[in-house]
């Protein structure tokens, strides 16, 4: 029987999270992240999951504790934004590091100073380089499949999952959910046999204070030491790029969706020009490439959902025969420019493929971006000069 | 052997004396129990409940495992009876 729910995707989560039986919550709560902790707490209290939520002081001891439940072989689940994510900073690096399955929703919200609770995406992009998956969601749908693939993808290639999605617009709007059959679920995600090496019959010293470079087992053997593990972490993040495409393969076999794996397109198929973007302002790109369409411009939507590791192959196949790249996103790399923009551009660097390249910064701090301006800008950078600009800046 | 190091993909190690090297090298400075102050009762063994490095025995007249005591002085600091004394040197033999 279909299990159709009206609610936000902070309940999404909530209750994705529950259907993939976590077993260790550590959460802080922080806007507009809150009703993620608060309902998982909810479930907790009344008994209807049976997990250890351990309210910690902090998002640094939230990540701490669910990395420690990791490593004892626990499924474990922790939601955080802004300023509290920057709070992980550490222990993100120590997840990855750790290779410890972490999943973590990420409710994107801008970072203070000055305060906002508003949304963008400059708290995760600031996060980009710790090591950890990161996928972004359109809607409240895809954060509920997407939290139970990110089960999936964590526990196969032993590196942490952030699913990211925007505050306010995803975080706090109620839109209907499919939820997913508890038996599906566990059939799609098999139990976790723990991070690989450590079982609680032989009680492993995790990330000793002292590690020689090749380190010494006490049995005699050498063993990897830092940087030899660090380069395995990066294969097996960019080995992840085919773990995400084929966990959404098998998704959609088994409940009916597909989200694209790394990234979806939009009216691609004959596209002269594409907008690139991610989360919900690509969602809203459609509006303005159907307004565009109508103006006699032939206009497709690339969806980034993967961006660590970063789909480059798949970017680069889907903007094979375009003319003009226009990428819009809600964060910025201070002193150059959008991180997704900068990503994209190396990557057709490594091709013979020279499309006229624009990219513009966003909706910061919550400001309202309108299909109507994504038309304008795009349409002057199309039929115009290439631009790396800024949308809705005022007083200036 | 291969295998083993292929999977290894996190500092992860058993436990076990060493595993940090023989942290003895690091001593400056070398502690002496004089056994006549000491109470010799397992109800006191301040020492060995305060050192951090578990190198202080349980048994009477107490032995300090010179290989991993890295001399940091905190059983001289605590013993109630002043029965251990710290001397400059990293090994007993350098005092002497």
């Amino acid at each position: 029987m279909t299990d159709i729910r009206i609610i936000t995707a902070n309940e999404a989560a909530a209750v994705a999270a529950s259907l993939c039986g976590v077993q260790v919550i550590a959460a802080y709560p922080i806007t507009p992240q809150t009703p993620v902790t608060e309902a998982l707490a909810g479930m907790v209290e009344s008994g209807e999951l049976k997990a250890e939520y351990l309210t910690v002081e902090s998002e640094h001891s939230a990540m701490a504790s669910v990395i420690a439940a990791s490593q004892v072989g626990a499924r474990v689940f922790t939601a955080t934004s802004a300023n509290g994510l920057l709070y992980m900073h550490e222990m993100l690096h120590w997840a990855a590091g750790s290779r410890v399955p972490v999943v973590m929703a990420c409710v994107n919200r801008g970072v203070g100073a000055p305060w906002t609770i508003l949304n963008d995406q400059q708290d995760s992009i600031s996060q980009r380089d710790t090591g950890w998956i990161q996928l972004y969601c359109r809607n409240s749908q895809e954060v509920t499949d997407t939290v139970i693939q990110a089960y999936r993808i964590a526990e196969h290639v032993n590196v942490p999952v952030m699913v990211c999605y925007d505050g306010f617009v995803l975080s706090h709007a109620s839109t209907p959910v499919d939820i997913p059959d508890r038996e599906d679920v566990d059939r799609y995600l098999p139990r976790w046999a723990g991070v690989p090496g450590i079982s609680l019959d032989s009680c492993m010293n995790v990330n000793p204070l002292i590690l020689s470079e090749p380190r010494q087992f006490p049995d005699g053997d050498l063993m990897p030491g830092y940087m030899d593990l660090r380069y395995r972490l990066q294969e097996d993040l960019v080995a992840a790029l085919e773990t995400i495409e084929t966990a959404d393969r098998e998704f959609e076999s088994l409940f009916g969706r597909s989200w694209g794996g790394l990234l979806w397109e939009y009216r691609m198929e004959d596209a002269e020009h594409a907008l690139v973007s991610m989360g919900s302002l690509a969602s809203e790109s459609t509006l303005a490439a159907d307004d565009m369409r109508r103006q006699g411009l032939r206009v497709g939507v690339i969806g980034v959902r993967a961006y660590r590791p970063f789909p480059a192959g798949r970017l680069v196949s889907a903007l094979a025969s375009v003319k003009t790249v226009t990428v819009f996103e809600k964060d910025i790399s201070y002193g150059y420019g959008g991180a997704v923009a900068m990503d994209l551009k190396a990557a057709l660097f490594d091709t013979e493929l020279r499309p006229r390249f624009s990219s513009f910064v966003a909706g910061l701090g919550g400001r309202d971006v309108t299909p109507e301006q994504l038309v304008r800008a795009a349409t002057a950078a199309i039929t115009e000069e290439p631009v790396h600009g800024w949308i809705d800046v005022r007083g200036r | 052997m291969a295998d083993k190091i292929r999977e290894t993909i996190s500092a992860a190690s058993k436990p076990a004396p060493g595993e940090a090297g023989r942290t003895g090298d690091w001593r400056s400075q070398t502690p002496f129990i004089d056994h006549d102050k000491c109470s010799q009762k397992d109800t006191c063994l301040l020492c060995w409940l305060y050192c951090p490095d578990g190198v202080v025995g349980r048994d009477f007249p107490l032995e300090i495992d010179l290989e991993y005591c890295k001399g940091c002085g905190i059983c001289a600091e605590e013993c109630p009876r002043e029965a251990i004394t710290m001397a400059e040197g990293k090994t007993r033999d350098d005092v002497a």
